[in-house]
C-alpha cells in the first residue's frame, strides 16, 4: 500500500477523472461516428462535432413543455449527476481513486440506473406519445439488461470475494490469470452486450435514426432542448465512456496509475483514453456490419447475455 | 340527353383496342360490372365540367392486348349525381370521393360519403374543379375533429405521428391504435399538399403541359411526363416513330433504376444497416450523374417531348455492367445480413386477395403475386422477347425488397438490349395539329406502378382537362391493411417498402 495522497492530490485525481469522462465522452461519440462514416465510405462529421453541438445547445433557449412538472427538469440533471458521481469515484485513471475506497460495483450499477430511471420519468412526464413509447421500451430493455448486469457483476466479484470495484481492477493487474479465467471472460462478454444495450447502440437501438417510431432511447429525449439536451448528450456520452472505461480496466488494466505520482496519472490518462478509443472503434466497426434487431428479438439477445453471466457465476464457483 | 359529348367520338387515331361508350347513369353499373368481370381494371375516373355538360369518364383498361374502354356518363348540372360503383370496385369508391370533393358530384349509395381530398376546413359547397369556381375562399375551421375510429379495449392507446416528420418527407398524418407494440389499426390521413395541378393544366398549350406533367411527382418525371405525352399524342393522333419509343423506354428504365436503388438502400437504412445505404446512395448519385448526361437533368426532365424524345447520349454497355455489379454488391450486403433478412421476412404482409380488392399497383402488387405491369399490358415499345415482370408471392417487406432488386436487374437487361439497337439519339417532336376537340389516354409503368393520364383538347390544341392517376392514389389504402399485427417500430420499414408518393396522390 502506498501512502494515501494528500488532499490536493485527491482533488486533482477526482477532477481529472471527471474532466476526462466529461470531455472524453462526447469525443468518444464523435470518434465512433467518424469510424462508422469512414467504414461506410463517407467523410462524416469531425470527431469534435458532439462537443461543438454541446456548446451550441448550451447557448440556445431552453424550452420545456408547459404541462411538464419538475420531473422533466430533473431528468437531465440527475443523469449528469450520476455520471459525474461515477466518474469521480470509479477506478478510471488510477486503481486507487481517492473517493473510491468503497466504490462498490453493485453501487455503480445502481447509480447509473438512477439516471436512466429519471430520464424515463422525464420522458413520461411530457405526456407525449413518443416520450411514453420510448420510456416504455427503454424500461422493458432495462428490466432485461439489469439482471444480466448484476449477475455479471456477481460473477466478477466471486473470485475476488469482493464487489469493491478498485479491488477488482487491482486484482486483474496483480494477477493477469484472473482476467483469463473463464468465469471472468464470460462475465465480461455479458458486460459487453449490456453496454451496447444500456447506451442504445446497435443492434439494440439505432442512435443515428430520425424515425421516431423505431426509436428507443432517442424517443425519450425528443422533448429536451437547449441546455437540457446538452446535459443529456454529455451525461449519456459520459455514461458510455464510463461503461467502456470500466470494461477495459477490468479486462486490460495495464497502464493504470497505481500510485499517486503526477507522471503515473498522465500515463494512466493516456492509457485509458487509448483503450477506450480502441473499444469505441471496435464497437463502431461492429455496428457497421450489423443491423437493428426486431424489437421482439431483443429479449433473446439480452437473455443470452444473462445466460453468459450466469455461466460466469457457475464457472467462478466451480473453479474456486 | 345529348349523346355527342365528345365531338371527336373516338378521337382520330384512337384505333385498335379503344372503345368509347356513351351511357346513361342507369346503365353505368351494369356496364362496369361486366367490364370488371371480364378482367378490366378501373384505371381512372375523371369528372369534366366545361366545355359541354357536366360528365364523368370511367376508363377501364386491360391487357395484353392493350384494351381501353371509356364509359362516358352525362350528368344533370342542377343535381349532379352518379350511382356509386363502390360495391363493385374499391378504387371506384376512392375516385368517387375525390369527385365529390372537387366537383360536387354526389355518389349515390356510397358506403362512406366522406371528404377525402379536401380537409374539413375547406368551405362546404365550394368545388375547386368546377369551371365557375371562385378563387379559393377563406378556410374555415369548423373545429370538428377528424373522425378517426377510436379503438376501444383494455390497454389500447393511440400514437399520432406527423403530418410534420423528422426526416425530409412529405406531410402525412398517421394515427396508430396500438396494444403494447402491436398495431391494431392505422389510419393514414394524407391530402395536406393539395396543389390543384389538374386545374393548372387547363387552358395550357400541350407543350407547356409537359413541363407541368414532369413535375406532378418529382421522382416520377418520366412516368408522368410520358403518360401525359402518350395521352396527348393519342388525342392529336401523332404518329410517334418507333425509335422515339425506344429512347423513351430508356428513360423510363433509368428512372426506375435510380429510384429502386435508393429504395433498396433506404430499406436497409431503416433497419439500421447504414453500410448498404451508403453504398446504395453512392450508386444513386452515379445514376443521377448518368441521367444528367443522358437528358441534361438529373431527374431526367426534358428527355421526353411531345411526338418524340431528345437524348444527349445513351448509357454505354460498360456503364450498365458497372452499375449492375455495384448494385449486386449492395444486394449481397443486405441479403448476407441475417438481421436485415430477419427484419424484412414476414413483416407487414399484404395478401394477394387484399391487394387485388384494393387495386394496388406496381411493385406492391407484384410483391403480393399480382402480375400487373403496363410494360406488358399497354406497351408503347415492344419489350424484348422473354421479358416478364419480376414478382413474388409473399407480400411482405422481403418480397417488396426482392421485387425491387429483380426489377433493377430486369431494367438493366432491358437497357442493355435497348442501347444496342441502332438509331438516332433524338427524335424531334411533332407539332400537334388542331384536329378538332379530341381526347386520349396514356399509360406508363413508372417505377411505382402504372401512371395513367387522360387528356382532352379543344380544337385549338389547348388542354381542357387533364386527369392524372398516380399509382400511389390506389395503393395508399393497402398500407393500413398490411400493417395489421405489425409492430410499431416496424412501421417506418413497412412504409418505406411501399414508398408511395404524397405529391402524386394529392394533386
Amino acid at each position: 500500500m502506498t501512502a494515501p495522497p494528500g488532499v490536493a492530490g485527491a482533488i486533482l485525481v477526482v477532477c481529472a477523472q471527471i474532466l476526462v469522462a466529461g470531455i472524453g465522452g462526447p469525443l468518444l461519440l464523435g470518434l465512433m461516428r467518424k469510424t462508422r462514416s469512414r467504414l461506410e465510405g463517407r467523410v462524416g462529421p469531425p470527431v469534435r462535432q458532439p462537443l461543438l453541438d454541446v456548446r451550441k445547445l448550451l447557448a440556445k433557449q431552453r424550452i420545456r413543455p408547459q404541462c411538464g412538472s419538475w420531473l422533466f427538469a430533473a431528468g437531465p440533471l440527475v443523469l449528469i449527476s450520476t455520471s459525474v458521481v461515477v466518474a469521480g469515484t470509479a477506478p478510471l485513471l488510477t486503481t486507487r481513486p481517492p473517493l473510491g475506497q468503497s466504490t462498490d460495483f453493485f453501487g455503480v450499477v445502481f447509480v447509473l440506473l438512477l439516471g436512466s430511471v429519471f430520464l424515463a420519468l422525464a420522458a413520461l412526464d411530457t405526456g407525449t406519445p413518443f416520450g411514453g413509447m420510448g420510456a416504455s421500451r427503454a424500461t422493458t430493455i432495462g428490466a432485461l439488461t439489469e439482471p444480466a448486469l448484476l449477475v455479471a457483476v456477481l460473477a466478477l466479484s466471486i473470485p475476488a470475494h469482493t464487489s469493491n470495484l478498485p479491488a477488482l481492477v487491482r486484482e486483474g493487474l496483480s494477477d493477469p490469470q484472473v482476467i483469463a479465467s473463464p468465469g471472468r471472460i464470460l462475465a465480461l462478454a455479458a458486460f459487453v452486450v449490456v453496454v451496447l444495450a444500456e447506451s442504445g447502440r446497435l443492434p439494440v437501438d439505432n442512435p443515428s435514426t430520425h424515425l421516431e417510431l423505431t426509436m428507443i432511447h432517442e424517443a425519450m429525449v425528443l422533448e429536451h432542448s437547449g441546455p437540457d439536451l446538452a446535459l443529456v448528450t454529455v451525461g449519456e456520452s459520459m455514461r458510455l465512456a464510463l461503461l467502456l472505461g470500466l470494461l477495459v480496466n477490468l479486462s486490460v488494466p495495464w497502464g493504470m496509475a497505481t500510485g499517486s505520482g503526477m507522471a503515473s496519472l498522465v500515463v494512466g490518462t493516456v492509457a485509458l483514453v487509448a483503450k477506450v478509443a480502441l473499444a469505441g472503434i471496435a464497437i463502431a466497426t461492429f455496428e457497421v456490419f450489423t443491423a437493428k434487431l426486431r424489437l421482439f428479438r431483443l429479449p433473446e439477445l439480452l437473455a443470452g447475455a444473462f445466460v453468459l453471466a450466469l455461466l460466469g457465476v457457475v464457472t467462478a464457483l466451480v473453479s474456486r | 340527353m345529348s349523346r355527342h359529348v365528345l365531338r371527336g367520338e373516338l378521337g382520330p387515331g384512337a384505333g385498335a383496342g379503344r372503345t368509347v361508350l356513351q351511357l346513361s347513369s342507369g346503365e353505368l353499373a351494369g356496364a362496369a360490372a361486366s367490364l370488371l368481370a371480364s378482367g378490366s381494371r378501373l384505371a381512372l375516373v375523371g369528372a369534366h365540367d366545361a366545355p359541354g355538360p357536366l360528365r364523368v369518364v370511367y376508363l377501364f383498361t386491360s391487357g395484353p392486348p392493350d384494351r381501353r374502354v371509356e364509359v362516358h356518363v352525362e350528368l344533370d348540372r342542377r343535381e349532379p349525381t352518379v350511382p356509386s360503383l363502390a360495391a363493385l370496385s374499391f378504387p371506384a369508391s376512392r375516385f368517387e370521393r375525390e369527385m365529390r370533393d372537387l366537383f360536387g358530384i354526389e355518389p349515390l349509395g356510397h358506403p362512406m360519403p366522406r371528404r377525402l381530398v379536401l380537409h374539413q376546413h375547406w368551405p362546404t359547397g365550394w368545388y375547386p374543379m368546377r369551371h365557375d369556381a371562385s378563387r379559393a375562399p377563406a378556410m374555415v375551421d369548423d373545429a370538428s375533429p377528424y373522425p378517426f375510429v377510436e379503438v376501444e379495449g383494455r390497454g389500447v392507446y393511440e400514437i399520432p405521428v406527423g403530418p410534420i416528420h423528422a426526416g425530409v418527407i412529405e406531410p402525412g398524418h398517421f394515427r396508430f391504435s396500438v396494444v403494447g407494440e402491436t398495431i391494431v389499426r392505422m389510419k393514414a390521413r394524407l391530402w395536406f399538399t393539395h396543389k390543384g395541378v389538374e386545374r393548372l393544366f387547363e387552358g395550357r398549350d400541350v407543350r407547356h403541359g409537359m413541363e407541368l406533367a414532369e413535375r406532378v411527382s418529382g421522382d416520377s418525371a418520366v412516368g408522368h411526363g410520358l403518360a401525359y405525352c402518350l395521352a396527348v399524342e393519342e388525342a392529336c393522333s401523332i404518329d410517334v416513330p418507333a425509335r422515339a419509343g425506344e429512347l423513351r423506354a430508356v428513360l423510363v428504365e433509368l428512372e426506375r433504376l435510380y429510384n429502386h436503388v435508393a429504395d433498396v438502400g433506404a430499406m436497409c437504412n431503416d433497419v439500421g444497416f447504414g453500410l448498404a445505404n451508403a453504398r446504395a446512395l453512392t450508386l444513386r448519385e452515379r445514376l443521377l450523374r448518368l441521367n444528367a448526361e443522358v437528358t441534361g437533368h438529373r431527374l431526367l426532365r426534358g428527355g421526353v417531348v411531345v411526338g418524340g424524345a431528345e437524348l444527349r447520349r445513351l448509357p454505354t454497355l460498360d456503364e450498365l455492367r458497372e452499375i449492375g455489379e455495384r448494385f449486386r454488391e449492395v444486394v449481397d450486403l443486405a441479403t448476407g445480413s441475417a438481421v436485415v433478412m430477419d427484419r424484412f421476412l414476414g413483416t407487414a404482409v399484404l395478401g394477394r386477395r387484399e391487394a387485388e380488392e384494393i387495386g394496388v399497383l406496381g411493385v406492391v402488387a407484384r410483391a403480393s403475386g399480382l402480375i400487373l405491369d403496363a410494360r406488358v399490358a399497354h406497351p408503347f415499345v415492344d419489350p424484348p422477347a422473354g421479358f416478364g415482370p419480376a414478382h413474388d408471392d409473399a407480400g411482405d417487406v422481403l418480397a417488396r425488397f426482392r421485387v425491387r432488386c429483380d426489377e433493377v436487374v430486369a431494367s438493366l437487361s432491358l437497357l442493355t438490349s435497348l442501347v444496342c439497337r441502332d438509331g438516332r439519339l433524338s427524335v424531334s417532336g411533332a407539332r400537334p395539329g388542331g384536329a378538332g376537340a379530341s381526347h386520349g389516354s396514356g399509360i406508363v409503368e413508372g417505377w411505382r406502378g402504372s401512371v395513367v393520364h387522360r387528356v382532352e383538347l379543344d380544337g385549338a390544341g389547348r388542354l381542357t382537362r387533364v386527369k392524372i392517376v398516380d399509382p400511389s392514389f390506389l395503393t395508399w389504402p393497402a398500407l393500413s391493411i398490411a400493417l395489421a399485427d405489425t409492430i410499431v417500430p416496424d412501421f417506418p420499414l413497412a412504409n418505406k417498402s411501399f414508398n408511395l408518393s404524397y405529391a402524386g396522390n394529392d394533386l
